[in-house]
């Protein structure tokens, strides 16, 4: 798939994400009600606690792998090899 | 051909991931834990890693603090320094181990506007044969009652690489070219139920320019060379690449005050290496003052097109390169993290503070990248080598303070 390609099926999908939820919020009320949040607002909850430690196991991986990205807290770290 | 040579093997992975310092860095100075419409809280933090496996050990030492201005305007600042000796077999196979040291530093401005939280940030990396300066901007909205939050970032990356063609004593960098990356991510996290949430986000780098690693070479048969049976030449990467990567995760807030998370990530990119990741994480809270997470990852991928371990003579095909991250592997990561929580009335200008161990084991697998740094005549003939394998534990040692 050409660079070029790619960046216009991911605006297209972020268009289509942005509108579809748009027309959610006009048709479909929030299910959980703020008062409803306290175990999700539990810093157990949290995707990452700490970025910067989850950013170094992120660049250990990377460092090996030949993958990257996706996780949404690649980068930054320690230039193992 | 290179031996006695300092190599830099920092940047042997630069080859694989050039955008490393790009999509996370946001996230790495604001906690991608945050979501828009509120600002993180002011913190100082000081980090300290290290890694030992395959032939590599390398120290990291950090130290960041964000801090906001007014409510809705928050700066941050780090400083982070990699110390690395050994090299890795790849290296080791044709040339001396190596000593050097990267620095990296970055600051990032944040500007909360109602719902919408806006992320501009630079980053440069430098060390004595690579330099890369990264300006990044990421933007965030909550919406729909705060149940979903969507991320769109982008981030532009420019590299220069060299070749240390002296010693460690005495280098001689010759600059042998430049890359360029773009990132292009879209993230979106949304509140299920009251026990569950669960994100996906899409990720899109390109590459251009010189994206081979000049310290690494392939390997192809050579019968006039009866030692051996091989001999090594240059690698010879595609001058441009793009990746797709798209990960979906969820996390269960578990009956008892603990919680569960599941993620799955799939992988693919122009040079044919496709991979698939499956991570489990399980967090549990000791009263107030503890919380340990045990966390098992998965990984396996396919090797790139143009890859092979012994090409069956020199210049065999237009694209060769021999990395072993471009082989195809499989690893298993184990990893415990512990986090301690005290001052919990504050103390002086602090509100609290915590202090975090974790460490990580990791088996790697290779399923055609032989080991021809320990193997060979005349035992193993070129190509029937053991299969390369290794270890690797790392550990991080943090304390953050709150104010």
């Amino acid at each position: 798939m050409s660079p070029s390609r790619c960046r216009v099926i991911l605006f297209a999908a972020t268009l289509c994400a942005m509108g579809v939820l748009q027309g959610c919020s006009g048709g479909i009320q929030p299910w959980v009600k703020p008062y409803e949040r306290d175990r999700l607002a539990d810093p157990i909850m949290l995707w990452d606690r700490d970025a910067a430690s989850t950013a170094f196991l992120d660049h250990v991986y990377e460092s090996r792998e030949g993958s990257r990205g996706g996780t949404g807290a690649a980068g930054g770290g320690c230039g193992c090899n | 051909m290179r031996t006695l040579r300092t190599l830099r093997t920092l940047r042997n992975l630069r080859a694989l991931t050039p955008l490393r310092v790009l999509p996370g860095i946001a996230l790495l100075a604001f906690g991608s834990g945050a979501s828009a419409g509120v600002l993180p809280d002011d913190r100082a933090d000081v980090f300290y890693s290290q890694y030992s496996g395959g032939g590599m050990h390398i120290d990291t030492a950090s130290a960041s603090v964000q801090k906001k201005i007014t409510e809705d305007l928050a700066v941050s600042g780090e400083y982070l320094i990699d110390k690395v000796s050994g090299a890795s077999v790849d290296v080791l196979s044709n040339a001396s181990v190596i000593k050097d040291e990267r620095h990296q530093k970055g600051v990032n401005v944040q500007y909360l506007h109602d719902k919408t939280t806006y992320t501009l940030g630079f980053t440069n990396s430098a060390e004595r044969d690579y330099i890369s300066n990264t300006p990044h901007f990421t933007i965030s909205q909550d919406m729909f009652g705060d149940l979903t939050t969507i991320t769109m970032g982008f981030s532009s990356t420019r590299n220069r690489i060299g070749d240390n063609i002296g010693t460690a004593l005495v280098p001689n960098v010759v600059w042998v070219g430049h890359s360029q990356s773009h990132s292009y991510s879209l993230g979106l996290s949304q509140i299920l139920t009251r026990n569950m949430i669960a994100g996906v986000t899409l990720d899109v780098i390109t590459d251009a320019g010189y994206l081979a690693n000049p310290y690494r070479f392939i390997r192809f048969v050579d019968v006039t060379n009866p030692a051996k049976g091989y001999s090594l030449g240059a690698q010879v990467y595609p001058d441009t690449r793009t990746s797709t990567a798209i990960e979906g995760r969820l996390k269960y807030y578990l009956p008892y005050r603990a919680a569960a998370a599941v993620s799955y990530r799939y992988f693919r990119d122009t040079w044919g290496i496709r991979a698939n990741t499956v991570e489990f994480d399980y967090t549990q809270p000791i009263r107030n003052l503890w919380i340990l997470e045990g966390r098992v990852r998965v990984y396996e991928q396919g090797h790139a097109t143009f890859y092979s371990d012994l090409y069956p003579a020199a210049n065999y095909q237009n694209f060769e390169g021999r990395d072993k991250e471009l082989a195809a592997s499989k690893s298993t990561t184990f990893g415990f993290k512990s986090t301690y929580a005290f001052l919990p009335e504050g103390w002086k200008m602090f509100k609290r503070g915590t202090a975090t161990f974790d460490i990580s084991r990791m088996q790697i697998r290779y399923s055609d990248f032989r080991d021809i740094k320990d193997y060979g005549l005349p035992l193993y003939k070129p190509g029937e080598e053991p299969e390369y394998q290794f270890d690797a534990t790392f550990w991080q040692l943090y304390l953050s303070m709150f104010f």
